[in-house]
């Protein structure tokens, strides 16, 4: 079977959440081809083409591309489904806004952020909040399928794929770019850093979430999160959200300060390799999940733990 | 102008669900059910675009068992004027929803789909962009702001780095994210009053759409639980733990 993989990228180079993609493809088929969209993205075809085990790049211009419009991907991959049996998105927020306006167009049922690829046709997925996994089996011809990125690893480079164009279709006029706001940071992305630090809504304020969370995220070079309390309150951008319906994440170490630990935020990160909880509620269900918890109040554990981790060498 | 929108019965988000020993599904048997939390964002959007004057008239779609009637009964409560039940005991996948509600957007003509971006139970987040694409309409998912003027939707959309802002053309589909607003409870008179508006009972073959499963369970299983953790005394004793752990 041929697999299409539809990438992320800045134009310069694939995003990891692609390259994590392109792994549980790689999964499906050895035939895989991926689509580079973009407006100016023909560097990120060429990263594209250097990673192992892709077959083939297609590379499509055009403005709506870049925005990530469904509607123009819809007109741009549909066509292209006539010689591919599978087609991949990252779950990120193009990629469910997209996958299922396909699968709609070609009439299948798409599988949403599947975390495993058992067989050609059958694939396991979280429901409910991650409280359950169910295994699928598929009868549509064709697959359309996003996929949890922090279940994969990335694949590697080493690649020589080919470059190919292809031609964009017409743009809708039903729907037009206004315009964007993109929070600025400096540090890692959060769905794919190694170390991420969390606040909540013990934080109390914004300042106090600048004052606290930040420094210490600095410190172990990770990425900043949010629980939804810590998001609604203002203290955090919502895009920092951690959970089920913020970002899902898996880093080596997740270190959640001031988090009781809802259902809702679980779902986001009990998939993290070593979780840490300070807390001063010592009944806390963020306990119950993490590795290593300290019942203290934050105010004070947090500037000793920056002491220590300064002696750390850090 | 009048809007749609589609609401769904699920299992209470504050409920810790429970998979049944033969790994047929999770255990739903007397476990509170309630609106789907988005659902709810969504039928609050519509009523305010009501009360600005934008729209005219509100109604709550909902495809489930007989018992969805009470989420419609909700859905009225909070200011929605009728209900359509499509009454099926089937668990169905969003592309057959999404062909159904196709269907009642055909007979009922709204100017706008307002819906969840995503239910709490399957977590599919797909309803909505395939009920556009079935209509060929344009969708603006995740929408954390909307506003109706012209014959056109802009709408401020959740995208992971920050926010976009899209103009759409009406009809179109618009989904809710959590942000969109705070949605109101139903007071007693209102839901004394939603007891009397109508809702319209149909059936799944009243529309003669393909609702066939594409999609089969093999199985639904626990996730892997976590070994227990230790509680430490002191920042010392947490760096030195995550230091054997090899994580710094």
């Amino acid at each position: 079977m041929a697999v299409l993989v539809v990438a992320e990228h800045d134009n310069a180079s694939v995003k990891d959440a692609t390259n994590k993609t392109i792994t549980a493809a790689l999964a499906l088929s050895k035939d895989v081809d991926v689509l580079v969209a973009g407006q100016g993205a023909g560097a990120a075809a060429g990263a594209a083409a250097g990673i192992a085990g892709v077959r083939k790049v297609l590379h499509a211009e055009g403005a709506a591309f870049e925005q990530g419009i469904a509607e123009a991907i819809e007109g741009l991959v549909v066509p292209l489904m006539a010689n591919y049996d599978a087609v991949l998105f990252a779950a990120t927020a193009t990629g469910k806004n997209a996958a299922p306006r396909i699968a709609a167009a070609l009439d299948v049922s798409p599988i949403s952020d599947i975390q495993e690829v058992v067989s050609g046709n059958t694939f396991v997925r979280p429901i409910y909040a991650g409280n359950a996994l169910e295994t699928i089996e598929s009868s549509d011809a064709k697959k359309v399928i996003t996929v949890r990125t922090t279940a994969f690893g990335a694949a590697g480079a080493g690649g020589s794929a080919a470059v190919e164009s292809v031609a964009a279709g017409a743009a809708t006029a039903a729907i037009t770019f206004k315009g964007a706001e993109i929070v600025k940071s400096e540090r890692p992305e959060l769905a794919g850093a190694k170390r991420v630090v969390s606040g909540g809504r013990a934080m109390g304020s914004a300042d106090e979430f600048h004052n606290v969370i930040e420094p210490l995220a600095d410190k172990l070079g990770a990425a900043v999160g949010a629980s939804r309390a810590a998001v609604d309150a203002g203290y955090a951008p919502n895009d920092y959200q951690v959970g089920q319906t913020g970002k899902v994440v898996a880093p080596e170490l997740y270190v959640a300060v001031g988090i009781s630990g809802a259902i809702q935020h679980l779902a986001g990160m009990k998939d993290s390799k070593v979780i840490v909880a300070i807390n001063k509620d010592a009944d806390a269900p963020i306990f119950a999940i993490a590795d290593y918890g300290l019942v203290a109040d934050y105010k004070a554990a947090v500037p000793d733990l920056m002491g220590e981790l300064t002696k750390a060498g850090l | 102008m009048k809007i749609l929108v589609p609401v769904k019965r699920v299992i209470d988000y504050n409920v810790k669900v429970r998979v049944k020993p033969d790994q047929t599904g999770v255990d739903l048997a007397n476990v509170k059910m309630s609106m789907n939390p988005f659902c709810e964002i969504a039928v609050e959007e519509a009523v305010r675009l009501k009360e600005k004057g934008v729209a005219s008239e509100i109604v709550a779609v909902s495809i489930g068992p007989q018992q969805a009637q009470e989420t419609i009964r909700t859905a009225l409560a909070m200011g929605a004027d009728r209900g359509v039940l499509i009454q099926t005991d089937a668990d169905l996948e969003p592309l057959a929803v999404a062909k159904l509600l196709k269907a009642v957007v055909g007979e009922e003509a709204p100017q706008l789909v307002l819906m969840g971006k995503q239910a709490i139970d399957g977590d599919n987040n797909a309803t909505g962009q395939m009920l556009a694409a079935l209509l060929g309409w344009p969708q603006a998912t995740f929408a954390s702001k909307v506003e109706i003027a012209d014959g056109k939707a802009v709408v401020t959309r959740e995208i992971d780095g920050g926010l976009q802002t899209l103009e759409a053309a009406l009809p179109a589909i618009v989904t809710a994210d959590l942000r969109l607003n705070e949605p109101r409870y139903a007071s007693l008179p209102n839901i004394m009053k939603a007891k009397k508006k109508p809702i319209d009972v149909k059936a799944v073959a009243d529309y003669g759409v393909d609702v066939a499963s594409r999609l089969k369970v093999l199985k639904v299983t626990e996730p892997p639980v976590r070994a227990g953790g230790i509680k430490v005394e002191s920042a010392e004793q947490l760096v030195g733990k995550l230091k054997e752990a090899g994580v710094l």
